[in-house]
């Protein structure tokens, strides 16, 4: 079967429980072997979107086709396509590492030695070679997430679900998992993540959707979504009130913070922009304690879109371009 | 590939699955504990009374023979407990998502518990006959008895064992599951297990006389005994077989309905 160009394609998506309404017609395109980030708040509905894409949920209404299957029609083809690493941690516990692998193995009907390769390779690849022998309740958050992972890639699949991987993790098994997941996309493989951490999807993330209250308020490349926020400044520091009195006269448009003794100079972050204000600064002779750049990240993004709901149309349009 | 194809496959991996948890998890020494405990209790401090009322001048000898039978079914009784928490921890953790994303056959999961349990359960049920005969218990049956008797007892663990996963489906926790399952123990008692239902007031003995238990423990008695059996035997294997239907589709209706848990 030809590889599909969109490894998943929604249209429409809605699913309701009673009158309270988790996704109100989302559509969603991600291209085969990218990384898609669906970024949103607790309750956004993101676990029901990918517990719908990965046939756990029925929903009421929409057309899904991931790697070209239809989930309603044929979900025994969606799964065998599919891999989902889940919020709640799916691995057997009882077990030790080696046995949920071996386990995982089974279920995809793999013969023997081809699953004993793959086992080890696995268990070398998410660093748990050492730990296999033990049961996975002694195992640390971090290792279990790990673990959860592999036990995901143990049918090699095309498209992986991934719901809030790194959630409760500390920053270095974070990072670690950051580098797993990169790690993947690189053989191909098309990955949907879900995150309620910005930084998260800034980092790993072709294309980003923002999801609130069941609906996509914004769509985009990480840079593309920056830019639809002004927000970037330059943040000036000055020893004293004098030196901070005389800047205010040299930019017009600025805030300043006389208890700081800071001054916010808006620019689009750039080197140009920072050469401006550093020679005005030295025209005016004015000396700098202290000089920050800010660009805008996609926390500014989410705040400013979910901070004002009546923005979800316009920025609509605008991710349409 | 259809996944029904994977039927026998799938579901021997899960049974492997839930062998290799109960190897390091032995919940068998539960299955075994309490059966051979009572067993003791009524064998020891009850038994010299009680097998005088059995037979005159039976005493505890008497009391070994007759007892054993709703000694074993006590043991089948208990079973459910654990099987319900088994399901009913997989069916709230992540594990289930795993499984139920996964083109494998979809009750495996559950075939793989009703199997586990059934080999421990059956095993379980072989220790306690050995002690019961190590305490006096004297089986007089034909081999061909044996088989049938063993052949009624696994029909009624299966049963049995497919309520407790219906249970473990019902659960919302794994607590519930433990205890909804729980009365079931007190069926042998409330039946001919350890005295005869004969001498229950009316009542009490209406309903120990017509429980599906009551004739699995009559036959149990006539084929290794030599007792009556009367029609009981048709009535057990009809009692089995319609608790493991009703569980059954009871089972299959929970586990299919839209909505993970």
């Amino acid at each position: 079967m030809p590889t599909p160009a969109n490894a998943i394609e929604v249209t429409g998506l809605r699913k309701a429980y009673g009158d309270k309404t988790v996704l109100a017609g989302i559509d969603l395109r991600v291209p085969t072997g990218t990384i898609f980030s669906l970024l949103g708040p607790n309750g956004a509905g993101k676990t029901t979107a990918v517990n719908i894409m990965s046939t756990l949920l029925r929903p009421d209404a929409g057309e899904i086709r991931i790697a070209g299957h239809d989930p309603a029609s044929d979900p025994d083809a969606v799964r065998a396509a599919i891999g989902l690493t889940g919020q709640f941690s799916a691995v057997d516990n009882y077990l030790t590492g080696a046995e949920n692998l071996a386990l995982m193995a089974d279920l995809n009907h793999l013969d023997r030695r081809e699953g004993r390769r793959r086992i080890a390779d696995l268990l070398a690849r998410f660093e748990l070679t050492e730990a296999a022998a033990k049961p996975a309740t002694t195992y640390s958050g971090g290792m279990k997430r790990r673990l959860d992972l592999a036990m995901t890639l143990v049918g090699n699949p095309r498209v992986v679900f991934l719901d809030e991987p790194t959630t409760g993790l500390d920053p270095r098994s974070r990072r670690t998992m950051w580098d797993s997941i990169r790690g993947l996309v690189a053989s191909g493989v098309t990955i949907f993540l879900t995150t309620q951490y910005l930084e998260e999807a800034d980092q790993l993330a072709d294309r980003v959707a923002l999801l609130d209250h069941g609906r996509i308020i914004a769509e985009g490349t990480p840079a593309e979504l920056k830019r639809l926020i002004p927000g970037g400044h330059i943040r000036l520091r000055f020893a004293g009130p004098a030196e901070l009195e005389s800047a205010a006269g040299v930019f017009g448009t600025s805030t300043r913070d006389d208890d700081a003794l800071t001054l916010q100079v808006p620019s689009d972050g750039g080197v140009r922009s920072l050469r401006e204000v550093l020679d005005r600064l030295d025209g005016a002779a004015v000396e700098i304690a202290e000089l920050t750049v800010h660009t805008p990240d996609l926390d500014d993004v989410f705040l400013t879109l979910t901070g004002r709901p009546d923005t979800a149309a316009t920025l609509e349009g605008a991710s349409n371009r | 590939m259809s996944t029904t194809a994977y039927a026998l496959r799938d579901s021997t991996t899960m049974l492997r699955r839930y062998l290799l948890r109960a190897r390091r998890y032995p919940m068998i020494m539960f299955l075994i504990g309490i059966p051979v405990v009572m067993l003791l209790l009524f064998v020891y401090v009850f038994g010299g009374t009680l097998g005088d009322g059995i037979a005159a001048g039976g005493g505890r000898a008497a009391y070994a023979n007759y007892v054993t039978p709703g000694i074993l079914l006590l043991a089948i009784a208990s079973a459910p407990q654990l099987t319900a928490i088994g399901v009913a921890q997989d069916m709230t953790e992540g594990i289930i998502a795993r499984f139920r994303t996964m083109a494998i056959f979809r009750p495996s999961v559950l075939t793989g518990h009703v199997l586990g349990n059934l080999v421990q359960l059956v095993v379980a049920l072989a220790v306690v006959v050995g002690v019961a005969v190590a305490v006096g218990f004297r089986p007089n049956a034909t081999p061909v008895e044996w088989v049938a008797a063993a052949g009624l007892l696994t029909l009624v663990s299966f049963a049995c064992v497919w309520f407790g996963v219906a249970c473990g489906l019902t659960a919302r926790t794994v607590e519930s599951a433990s205890n909804l399952p729980m009365p079931l123990i007190l069926l042998p008692f409330l039946g001919s297990g350890f005295v005869p239902t004969d001498s229950m007031p009316d009542a009490v003995g209406w309903v120990a006389e017509y429980q599906p238990f009551t004739p699995v423990m009559e036959t149990v008695r006539g084929l290794l005994l030599g007792t009556g059996i009367g029609n009981s035997a048709w009535l057990a294997v009809a009692w089995s077989v319609a608790i493991t239907v009703g569980c059954f589709y009871w089972a299959r209706a929970r586990y299919n309905r839209d909505g993970v848990r």
